[in-house]
């Protein structure tokens, strides 16, 4: 490799890394003020470069110069401010009191919206932008090109960054900015108008992802996967730098762009899982990422987001339960086929909800690569019977959560030394492993495709008999996993999420004990994949994929953190609703988001968290009138 | 073609008024129709699926209107669409909500090859008839067939061998790949490759890129492959990926002095958004659409941009196709029975407006072929020239390798 | 009998000492109060015995056992129960909870998979919370409490475990003047009566010289004075960098009060 190569090959990492540092920059500045995890940031992306290819040609038309094009871009930019401001004012205001999941939940579903209305409005047809007028050419860098634009772009890093930096440290919105980042309570206690500063902040960070976006025009076209594509990678960098931290999220940017460059000319396959295994190193060796702070705020007596009051059934609520479990287990008497086969479906799947309520609501573990553990039981499971042992389903079976609980096991040794934010990162990072594995080790795993040919044994082979036989396996499962966290088990890990410090010091052991929450969890959730896995005949990497990992979480919030059974619930509502949603239009991910913005909104506290209050609602004239 | 009043009225009331409007008029279809159930990709994989519905639909109301099914008595045809979600998981709920709530005859559709491939094991599962109609993967008709799966596009290996058929004369040896880092991408790969080297004496790989599809960080794959100084550039990237490629190598010369070989980039889909950056003379897989002359083809483009105020896209053509291949199975099979409709399709011929198309026995794959041509820029747009049809037929799997690979 | 035995210990944050050659002792049955300015090293000095904080340099020897830089739960594990500035409990649970995940913890079983949590030890439990006076409050969420009643079921957990020394800091932090003199009467008496070594701060002056054995005055990590409350409250320096004219009028009145 001679010299001018490699300059060049830096210069193309410089350019990516500048493109992926503007994006991320307003991901992190509005984590740090709002403390929201923000989904919807590729949405703002995406958005920035369909506005920019909309815009920019007619101002082209105009007056054909480079001004014009930067106008655009900078046009469009501002244009996905104020729709940032909308979704702050429409919906995140609406949900700054109710726990900090709810709000991500809230920002999913408006990913779902948006790439169904950009869809609506742009066709599905990519749309290439224009190219930059005077910077179509490459210029001749040590004997080869390199496009003009990219020299552009290489500067634009630093330019955001300069800026950034004079806004912080010279306007008081930027003050703010660094106060809020540092201690959120503290500024609230200042007397400032927090509604304010958060809305400017959302300007500030849709801009930023709307530049980003717009900028990319010339390179890419505007597209309906944009967003997807963008947001995990956004979320890498400021993980790496440091949440909340704009120098560290230029630093993990230049490593990150670097790293790419480089990376390919040595593993040309890399390219899946290259960023995530750097978080994922970053994240052991510094659990804060590179310029991040431990967050202040963990000194404080907080309710944790989770299951707060253990009740047990009362005995209206027991016979309610039975109730429900005698008219699931009626399902292939009464219903059609396909009712059976759906509600097959929504039982497994309430077994992996309920092994992640395990983890987040009882263990305070937020965790976004869940699937990574249904995953792995589903590929155990398949690769048993369908691979050169051909195991019977029964050894599949057994094989699935012991699989899980071992790769659980290993992720989560590093797992539970991180907190927060941090630690659903991680979690991320290696669910994204797993994931490469299995899309990756072709010879093995049958790479993307998956393996097909992952049936029931002869016995468990009608519709009818799976059932019961995933109704006993994913009941028994639950009423376990239930019983389980009424026993000191559940108590010592709902401890540790209270009060760590507190728990120590009565002879915990914290780490431990969640390590071993983090395992019987993911044993659980690769139960469930196993049973999956034959449920479907076939095992493939979108098992382990991101957009299961969410849907679980969506279970859980839809159906109410608080609650022991509320995911359950989560688990019906939300299967069932994709369900009937999927048949009627091509556009159900609009009609989802929808239904999961409206359950937010009506229902900050979930489904069963509405029943609750509606009880103690119910209760509380009673009360009343018996104190009268 | 000529337009008559009703015919314009059914296309006004749509397609869920369509059998309402047709009953009771001669010569048109009657009794209950027969429902076929087509799952697809029509959210995610919008730019493809759309224009494959609506010729599908379109190809369906013809038929009806001009007396539906013979051998079937006159009954309609009626597409049940669904979306298949994207996900093997959810395409195989989806198979099985058409199957038993919709008591469709048998199954059509799918884009992704892990949704063919998992709902082709749900069919054979199942024992009911699936036409995979879009997915390329090889495996599909080679080591994880089936009896009940057939498809009908030509696959990776067919489109790739097409490619080096018509690269090999120029005797150009060092070859860079660049492919997105999934199956197909892989296979197309790794099929160049087995070809070439039987085909091209001294032929060599000197460079491989495989970024990660929907995400290729185009300037430094560019770099890394003018790196290996390649005489020939196989593509297989497609999409906003190949858009993002063809501009960064247009600004650094990549393309300059090589021979470009490049899989589907000539099909409308991908060829309108490059607009006038197409590159010009590469040697591609597509459908230059506007310049096929015969009768029946221009009939169908006449009717569909009538219809739909649009152009047709390779997905146009395919939907088409396979409504007609679908009309000549339920002809042929006079019944609706799935051992009957397998019968049927295996050695199918089938005159579509493509050209004639057989079903092979051996694999079930159809000897549907494509357009094998140069790129070129007609203004600011992209279209194909020096092309051919080439019939997938002369390209198929060679039947000892079908024979290994079904064997298990 | 000498329980603990603190030597040399020194912590450094940054550039600055929070603890510099920090060294005393505490008997069996001793209550030993830390006083100082905010700031001087107090929370430090606790959270090193406690084990929430590893020393820089130095020794604590518990019962002739080091526990030098050991884990919380290993210093628990040796005999050492304690409170925190900042009230440390399990929130999403009942008073009587609080007490019986202490219990359960002593008696190892955090990791029984099956058993009804809420009916192990709730006896002893109850019992505990008695002897604090919070038994009327058992079923109540412990974040429902007055502040001042939470400190007291920080007191049960800690005697849960039966512990040899306990670490109370700021005990009687924002709780009513009434109610302060009554912990920590109740506290001394347990001490005397279990012979409990007690290592405490205080910023209640009355909490201090009332009920101290014997008294500490830390002021920038460092040490300036210790001894009885009566030498202590004598002493020049003291008085000139911590009590000051006021405190010294306090302190005097808290010893009068104790004395009589």
């Amino acid at each position: 490799m001679d010299l001018s190569f490699l300059v060049l090959q830096s210069l193309s990492g410089f350019a990516s890394a500048s493109s992926l540092f503007v994006i991320a920059s307003g991901l992190t500045l509005v984590f740090g003020v709002t403390r929201i995890v923000n989904f919807a940031h590729g949405s703002f992306y995406m958005l920035g470069a369909y506005l920019a290819v909309t815009i920019v040609p007619r101002l082209l038309d105009l007056s054909y110069s480079p001004w014009t094009f930067f106008l655009g871009v900078l046009l469009a930019a501002l244009l996905v401010g104020l729709i940032g401001v909308a979704v702050e004012m429409l919906l995140l205001r609406r949900i700054y009191r109710v726990p900090e999941l709810f709000q991500l939940l809230a920002t999913f579903g408006v990913v779902l919206i948006v790439e169904d209305v950009v869809l609506k409005i742009w066709g599905p047809v990519d749309i290439a932008g224009p190219r930059a007028p005077s910077l179509r050419h490459g210029v001749e860098i040590l004997g080869q090109r390199f496009p003009a634009y990219e020299l552009v772009l290489i500067g634009v890093g630093p330019l955001v960054l300069a800026l950034l930096w004079l806004v912080m440290h010279r306007t008081r919105f930027g003050v703010l900015i660094r106060a809020a980042t540092q201690d959120r309570e503290m500024v609230g206690a200042l007397g400032v108008n927090q509604a304010r500063l958060f809305t400017l902040t959302l300007f500030l960070g849709a801009s930023l992802a709307g530049l980003g976006g717009a900028l990319q025009i010339p390179r890419i076209p505007a597209n309906s996967h944009m967003d997807l594509s963008i947001i995990t990678d956004a979320f890498v960098v400021t993980v790496v730098g440091g949440m909340g931290s704009v120098p560290g999220a230029f630093l993990a940017a230049l490593l990150i762009g670097q790293l790419q460059a480089f990376g390919i000319l040595i593993l040309p396959k890399v390219t899946l899982v290259l960023v995530f295994a750097l978080m994922a190193v970053v994240l052991v060796v510094k659990p804060w990422g590179l310029l991040g702070r431990p967050d202040s705020g963990s000194g404080r007596v907080v309710l944790p987001e989770g299951i707060l009051t253990l009740r047990r059934f009362r005995p209206p609520e027991a016979a309610l339960a039975l109730l429900a479990v005698a008219a699931l287990l009626a399902v292939p008497l009464l219903g059609d086929p396909y009712t059976t086969k759906v509600a097959t479906e929504i039982l497994i799947f309430a077994l992996a909800a309920f092994s992640l309520q395990f983890l987040v609501g009882v263990g305070g573990l937020v965790s976004f690569g869940h699937a990574a553990y249904f995953g792995l039981g589903a590929y155990a499971a398949g690769l048993l019977v369908t691979g050169p042992l051909k195991a019977p389903m029964e050894l599949a079976l057994l094989a699935a959560p012991l699989v899980a609980g071992a790769g659980a096991a290993l992720f989560g040794f590093f797992i539970v030394r991180l907190s927060g934010i941090y630690l659903a990162m991680l979690t991320l990072a290696f669910a994204q492993i797993v994931y490469a594995i299995g899309f990756q080790w072709v010879e093995v795993t049958g790479g993307d495709n998956g393996v097909v040919g992952v049936w029931p044994s002869a016995w468990a082979s009608g519709r009818t008999v799976y059932f019961y036989l995933v109704a006993a396996l994913t009941l028994s499962g639950i009423v376990l996993l239930r019983r389980v966290i009424y026993a000191p088990f559940g108590y010592t890990l709902r401890a540790a999420r209270d009060s760590a410090t507190r728990a120590g010091a009565i002879g915990l052991d914290v780490r431990t004990h969640r390590w071993l929450g983090f395992t019987l969890a993911g044993a659980a959730a690769g139960l469930a994949g196993g049973l999956y896995a034959f449920q479907k005949g076939s095992i493939d990497p979108t098992l382990a994929a991101i957009p299961l990992s969410i849907d679980f979480l969506v279970m859980v919030l839809v159906g109410g953190i608080q609650t022991v059974m509320g995911p359950l619930l989560g688990a019906a509502f939300f299967h069932t609703l994709k369900d009937v949603v999927m048949p009627l239009t091509e556009f159900w991910r609009l009609l989802l988001g929808l239904a999961i913005i409206a359950t937010v909104l009506v229902f900050p506290r979930g489904l069963a968290g509405a029943a609750d209050t509606l009880r103690g609602r119910a209760r509380a004239p009673a009360t009343a009138a018996a104190s009268a | 073609m000529p337009v008559s009043l009703p015919s314009r009225r059914t296309v006004v009331a749509g397609l869920a008024a369509a059998p309402l409007a047709l009953s009771g008029t001669a010569g048109r279809a009657q009794g209950a129709p027969i429902r076929i159930g087509e799952l697809n990709s029509y959210g995610r994989m919008a730019a493809f699926a759309g224009p494959y519905r609506n010729a599908m639909m379109l190809a369906q109301d013809e038929i009806n209107q001009a007396g539906g099914i013979k051998a079937l008595g006159g009954r309609p045809l009626e597409i049940i669409f669904r979306d298949d979600g994207s996900t093997p998981g959810d395409a195989v709920r989806v198979a099985e909500e058409l199957l038993t709530r919709e008591n469709v005859v048998f199954l059509c559709g799918t884009f992704l090859s892990n949704v063919g491939l998992a709902v082709a094991d749900f069919a054979n599962q199942r024992k009911v008839l699936f036409l995979a109609t879009e997915p390329l993967t090889d495996a599909l008709t080679m080591g994880s067939g089936n009896r009940y799966t057939f498809r009908v596009r030509p696959n990776t290996y067919m489109q790739t061998k097409m490619l080096v058929e018509a690269v090999k004369a120029r005797g150009v040896k060092r070859w860079a790949i660049v492919a997105p880092n999934y199956e197909y991408g892989q296979s197309a790969a790794a099929n160049f490759k087995r070809l070439m080297a039987a085909a091209v004496p001294g032929f060599e790989v000197v460079g491989e890129q495989f970024p990660a599809l929907g995400k290729v960080d185009a300037g430094a794959t560019v770099g890394a492959l003018a790196q290996a100084k390649p005489d020939g550039l196989f593509n297989v990237l497609f999409g906003a990926d190949l858009t993002a490629f063809v501009r960064e190598g247009n600004t650094r010369g990549l393309f300059e002095k090589r021979t470009v070989a490049s899989l589907l980039t000539g099909e409308p889909e991908y060829m309108i958004p490059l607009g006038d950056e197409t590159p010009e003379g590469w040697v591609t897989t597509g459908y230059p659409w506007e310049q096929i002359e015969a009768p029946r083809h221009k009939a169908f483009v006449a009717a569909y941009r009538a219809r739909f105020k649009d152009t047709p896209r390779l997905g146009s053509l395919l939907g088409y196709v396979v409504v007609q291949m679908i009309r000549d199975l339920l002809e042929t099979a006079k019944s609706t029975d799935t051992e009957a409709l397998i019968a049927a399709l295996e050695g199918l011929q089938s005159d579509t407006i493509a050209g004639p198309v057989t079903m092979r026995a051996l694999d079930h794959q159809s000897t549907l072929g494509a357009w094998v041509g140069e790129t070129a820029l007609d203004g600011r747009k992209g279209t194909m020239v020096k092309y051919t049809y080439e019939d997938g037929a002369k390209y198929l799997h060679p039947e000892a390798e079908v024979k290994a690979a079904r064997r298990g | 009998m000498t329980l603990l035995v603190v030597d040399r210990l020194n912590k450094r944050f940054g550039g600055v000492f929070a603890a510099r050659d920090v060294s005393f002792t505490l008997a069996a049955g001793e209550m030993l109060a830390i006083i100082g300015p905010n700031g001087a090293g107090k929370s430090t000095t606790f959270n090193m015995v406690g084990g929430q904080l590893k020393p820089d340099s130095g020794s604590i020897t518990l019962d002739g056992q080091a526990i030098t830089g050991r884990p919380a739960r290993a210093v628990w594990r040796c005999g050492v129960g304690r409170t925190f500035q900042v009230a440390q409990t399990f929130v999403s649970m009942s008073v009587a909870e609080n007490v019986q995940m202490a219990l359960v913890s002593r008696h190892g079983e955090s990791r029984r998979l099956f058993a009804d949590t809420r009916r192990l030890h709730r006896e002893a439990a109850l019992a505990l919370l008695a002897e604090v006076g919070m038994r009327a409050e058992a079923d109540r969420p412990v974040s429902e409490l007055a502040y001042g009643d939470v400190k007291r079921v920080e007191l049960a957990v800690a005697l849960a475990s039966q512990p040899k020394l306990l670490l109370m800091d700021e005990p009687t932090a924002g709780m009513a003047p009434r109610e302060r003199g009554g912990l920590m009467t109740l506290t001394a008496r347990l001490a005397r009566e279990r012979g409990i070594g007690v290592l405490y701060t205080e910023h209640d002056m009355e909490a201090v010289f009332g009920h101290a054995d014997r008294v500490m005055v830390l002021v920038r990590g460092e040490i300036i004075a210790a001894g009885s409350p009566d030498h202590v409250r004598g002493d020049a320096r003291v008085r000139q960098v911590y009590l000051g004219e006021a405190g010294t009028a306090a302190a005097l009145k808290a010893r009068r009060k104790a004395v009589a």
